[in-house]
């Protein structure tokens, strides 16, 4: 705002942003950057949400009624893709890019102009990859996971188009991910050592490295497709001496540490959360690093995890149960500590708290669900059935999307420099929480009862489970409509935020003004 | 009008109820019927109540801080915040609890995976989207191989008629086997990978294209079990239902010796004299089972994935070329190669049947000692 008296005296000030669309477009600025990568993943949960909307509305009842088997792969396709690589991942990053800089009195990114170009490739990558719908043949029809041959030899011709789309957003990731790394290893405040560092920051740290090992993985394996499909290599084709079971092997290998992408950040989100609402120091800061650290080995080593039925032999079956089952140890250590953070605090029940407790509490019973999956024997029962699918949403929407939610509120006073209304907010919370059980937590019995996933009609006996399921998923759906109407409101109309609004938070953050200035940290901080 | 609303509101109870009774409303894994899947099922409660008393401990000391240590009853904030005996604690008792489940669970593994000593072999192979089921024999003459197809009718999918009560779990020609004895399933795929689940038997397996994968079985009681494709292999992946019928083994020998039969009278139909109205009374039925899920039943298609064979020029053409793509599929399309999918007899009546119904009338005819002279060729 004060900006607009000085506008004139460019080379004077440095301190406000340019004006209209350019300042959007040619910004180097970690919060405007920021700002765009969450406006960017809110648009893509609203897409990959209506995606998921037509797939409830299809399972209503049985039968065909809304959409053809053709269009509904396409669906629970694009769903998968658009919220993973869309919503939950940018939504990280744009938590990052506000975050971390000022986390650790530093004045912006590292590599401000990569942060600018890792960001503006993205709405072309989904630009490309929403395209696809509209083309001959469809779009993507073989799931986010899109196994060989199905995504190659018998796949619809747009899947080229999904090809390069993947690998826009796995160049976003990787640069995103350098940037991060470089950021925290260089631009801490004097003072800031490693093992001060907000956990927000340590779990970012980690979940860097994990990008920056397993992205590649990914071009890699959907350039072996593309070769596949128009150079007329074999590299997953039988037929011609290549294996569709290399296809998982290197799917997987990047698949499973990205999974601990979409939640490591959670973690640092909901370790800030909870002691600022207790009022009481993070419990075991120093196993919380180490726990973190701990799980992102071990996501190196589990993969195999996700192909119990393909026929890989007894020692490397029981190794990847083995190595899984090891992984709630850690995650264990980390609910521990959360709990006993609580335990003995002074508490109060704000927004940001109400989510980051359902987040405990949630992501847990998704834990639970991933012990009992680990459990090799018994996963050839679970494995690609609706039980599978009621835990990964448990880990991933009242588990990653809960605790980015939760962030919103949080922080939401800091960047806008007003408050959020708190009633609204709790409204918003109490329909998320009953809307997302109703949703996925009868998906669990579906699973047991024998119900296969990714599929557009069920046997009668799987009717009443759907229904509910589907009721709890349209409230869900419509409840994040009220999320976007408390974000503008508070941004349009809010009441003004002090520099601090919880008293009990900690961190370089609350000592900047609110909203926090457009350049912070020019001159780094002091650090006791 | 209110009557109507309270009937109504009367009626939903009495639904609820009534499907309840038809265990629509199951919450947990069957038991199945064999001893793996009774150690299966086990395992999963040792592990289902393992994470129940953990939770229960867990939230409920967390509920217990929510509603003792709130800052609304005055609770003041203590400052612990480390302690290296309670982390050492909380990492050593679940790793020793984990420790136990693996142990138990990497015996029933084990088992699973020793295929030795089966009496028989059935091969199963999956197509998009049907099984097709093979019992291996020392003697080729007696092997019984045949395909196993959805036989839920379309009209049932699509809500024109009611759904009866096996809706979507029905296939034309069951997978039957012997009880008390030991089956090995050898598994593979002619196109992408499916996988085939007998929940009842606690058998999962993917069937992959170039890849033999192996599981086995002994059914403790007969029955009929039911279960699904459960790897997405594109269009109809949600139509390709699995089913397994366990007969005595005295029962069993008598199928087989007329599965057998059928066998050497299949050989009889391929050699003798057609006529076109017996061609086109099959092709119609096999065009209805193979063709009509993408191609429609009235030859309409659905474009552009799926060409419309009504007033085909290519279907009205050269009758190789559309034999030809019949036998081997069109590389870069949907459309698969039906060579083993269909029997000679089969391949004459639809490729008669697509050139002379819904006003193609073409009016020529292939009988299936051609097809047999084709495929020999190739």
């Amino acid at each position: 705002m004060t900006t607009a008296t000085h506008d004139h005296d460019h080379d004077h000030d440095h301190h406000g942003p340019a004006k209209g669309i350019t300042r959007w477009l040619y910004t180097t600025n970690h919060k405007d950057i920021g700002t765009m990568y969450l406006w960017f993943s809110f648009a893509m949960f609203l897409l990959g949400g209506t995606f998921a909307m037509v797939i409830r509305a299809e399972l209503f009842q049985p039968g065909l009624q809304l959409v053809s088997p053709e269009f509904f792969n396409q669906m629970t396709t694009m769903h998968g893709l658009v919220m993973v690589f869309g919503a939950v991942m940018p939504a990280f990053v744009g938590l990052a890019n506000w975050m971390i800089p000022m986390m650790i009195g530093a004045p912006d990114m590292a590599l401000p102009r990569m942060n600018n170009l890792s960001f503006w490739i993205l709405p072309f990558a989904f630009a490309l990859l929403v395209s696809t719908l509209f083309m001959e043949g469809g779009g993507p029809n073989f799931g986010w996971t899109f196994y060989a041959p199905l995504s190659t030899t018998y796949a619809p011709p747009s899947t080229t188009y999904f090809i390069f789309a993947v690998h826009i957003m796995g160049a976003s990731s990787i640069m995103g991910a350098i940037n991060i790394v470089a950021t925290i290893l260089n631009m801490r405040a004097p003072g800031m050592t490693m093992m001060k560092m907000p956990l927000f920051v340590w779990t970012w740290l980690i979940t860097s490295y994990l990008l920056i090992a397993v992205m590649p993985v990914l071009a890699g394996v959907v350039t072996m497709m593309l070769f596949d499909i128009h150079f007329a290599t074999s590299f997953f084709d039988a037929a011609g001496g290549g294996s569709p079971i290399l296809f998982q092997h290197l799917f997987w290998f990047f698949g499973h540490p990205e999974v601990y992408i979409m939640i490591l950040p959670a973690f640092g989100i909901v370790s800030a959360i909870i002691p600022a609402f207790a009022r009481k120091p993070l419990f075991g800061y120093s196993s919380m690093v180490y726990a973190t650290a701990s799980i992102a080995f071990l996501s190196f080593i589990v993969w195999g995890h996700h192909m119990f039925t393909v026929g890989i032999p007894f020692l490397g079956q029981a190794f990847f149960m083995w190595s899984t089952m090891l992984i709630a140890v850690p995650t264990g250590v980390k609910v521990f500590n959360w709990v006993t953070t609580m335990f003995r605090g002074s508490m109060t029940f704000e927004t940001p708290m109400l989510f980051a407790l359902a987040f405990v509490v949630l992501f847990t019973i998704g834990g639970f669900s991933g012990l009992m999956l680990a459990v090799a024997p018994v996963d050839f029962q679970y494995h690609d059935t609706y039980f599978v699918v009621a835990h990964f949403h448990y880990v991933l929407v009242p588990g990653a999307v809960f605790s980015i939610m939760a962030a919103v509120y949080y922080w939401l006073p800091k960047w806008s420099g007003r408050m959020y209304n708190e009633t609204m907010g709790k409204v918003h919370f109490w329909l998320s929480f009953v809307g997302v059980n109703i949703l996925f937590f009868p998906q669990h019995f579906l699973g047991l009862a024998g119900m296969p996933r990714r599929i557009p009609d069920y046997a009668l006996q799987f009717t009443n489970f759907n229904m509910i399921s589907s009721v709890g998923g349209f409230l869900f759906g419509l409840s994040q409509l009220l999320f976007l109407y408390i974000v503008v409101h508070t941004v349009v109309a809010g009441k003004k935020a002090p520099a601090k609004p919880w008293d009990g938070a900690e961190g370089l953050e609350w000592t900047v003004d609110s909203p926090a200035p457009y350049h912070t940290f020019s001159t780094p901080p002091k650090i006791n | 009008m209110q009557r109507k609303l309270l009937r109504g509101s009367l009626a939903l109870p009495a639904l609820l109820i009534g499907s309840w009774a038809q265990a629509g409303w199951q919450l947990n894994m069957p038991r199945g019927v064999t001893d793996i899947s009774h150690q299966v099922y086990d395992l999963h409660m040792l592990t289902l109540w393992v994470c129940v008393v953990i939770g229960v401990l867990v939230f409920g000391v967390m509920f217990y801080s929510m509603y003792k240590h709130r800052k609304s009853k005055g609770a003041v904030s203590a400052d612990f915040h480390e302690s290296t005996k309670v982390e050492l604690a909380w990492t050593l008792i679940p790793a020793a609890v984990i420790f136990g489940i693996g142990v138990k669970a990497t015996y029933v593994l084990a088992d699973m995976y020793n295929v030795d000593d089966a009496e028989m072999t059935v091969e199963v192979v999956g197509y998009q989207w049907r099984w097709r089921y093979r019992y291996l024999s020392d003697d080729p003459d007696t092997e019984v191989t045949f395909f196993s197809n959805m036989a839920t009718d379309w009209d049932e999918i699509n809500n024109l008629v009611d759904k009866n009560p096996n809706y979507l779990l029905d296939v034309d020609e069951p997978m039957v086997l012997p009880t008390g004895t030991k089956v090995r399933f050898i598994l593979t795929s002619a196109d992408v990978i499916h996988s085939w689940w007998v929940p009842a038997l606690a058998v999962k397996k993917d069937a992959v294209p170039g890849i033999a994968n192996e599981a086995w079985t002994i059914i403790n009681e007969p029955g009929t079990y039911r279960g699904q494709c459960t790897e997405l292999c594109g269009k109809d992946h949600g139509f390709m239902p699995v089913v397994v019928e366990a007969v005595t083994p005295e029962e069993f020998d008598a199928w087989l010796a007329v599965k057998q039969d059928e066998a050497r009278q299949m050989a009889e139909l391929t050699g003798r004299d057609w006529s076109m109205a017996e061609l086109m009374e099959r092709g119609q039925s096999v065009y209805n089972t193979s063709c009509a899920s993408c191609h429609q039943v009235d030859g309409s298609g659905n474009a552009p994935t799926f060409p419309a064979l009504r007033g085909s020029d290519y279907v009205r053409g050269d009758i190789d070329d559309v034999i030809d793509i019949i036998l081997n599929g069109k590389r870069g399309s949907m459309m698969p190669a039906f060579r083993d999918q269909l029997s000679e007899v089969d391949t004459a009546a639809v490729t008669t049947y697509i050139r002379n119904a819904w006003g193609n009338n073409v009016g020529d005819m292939v009988t299936p000692v051609d097809i047999l002279d084709i495929k020999a060729g190739q």
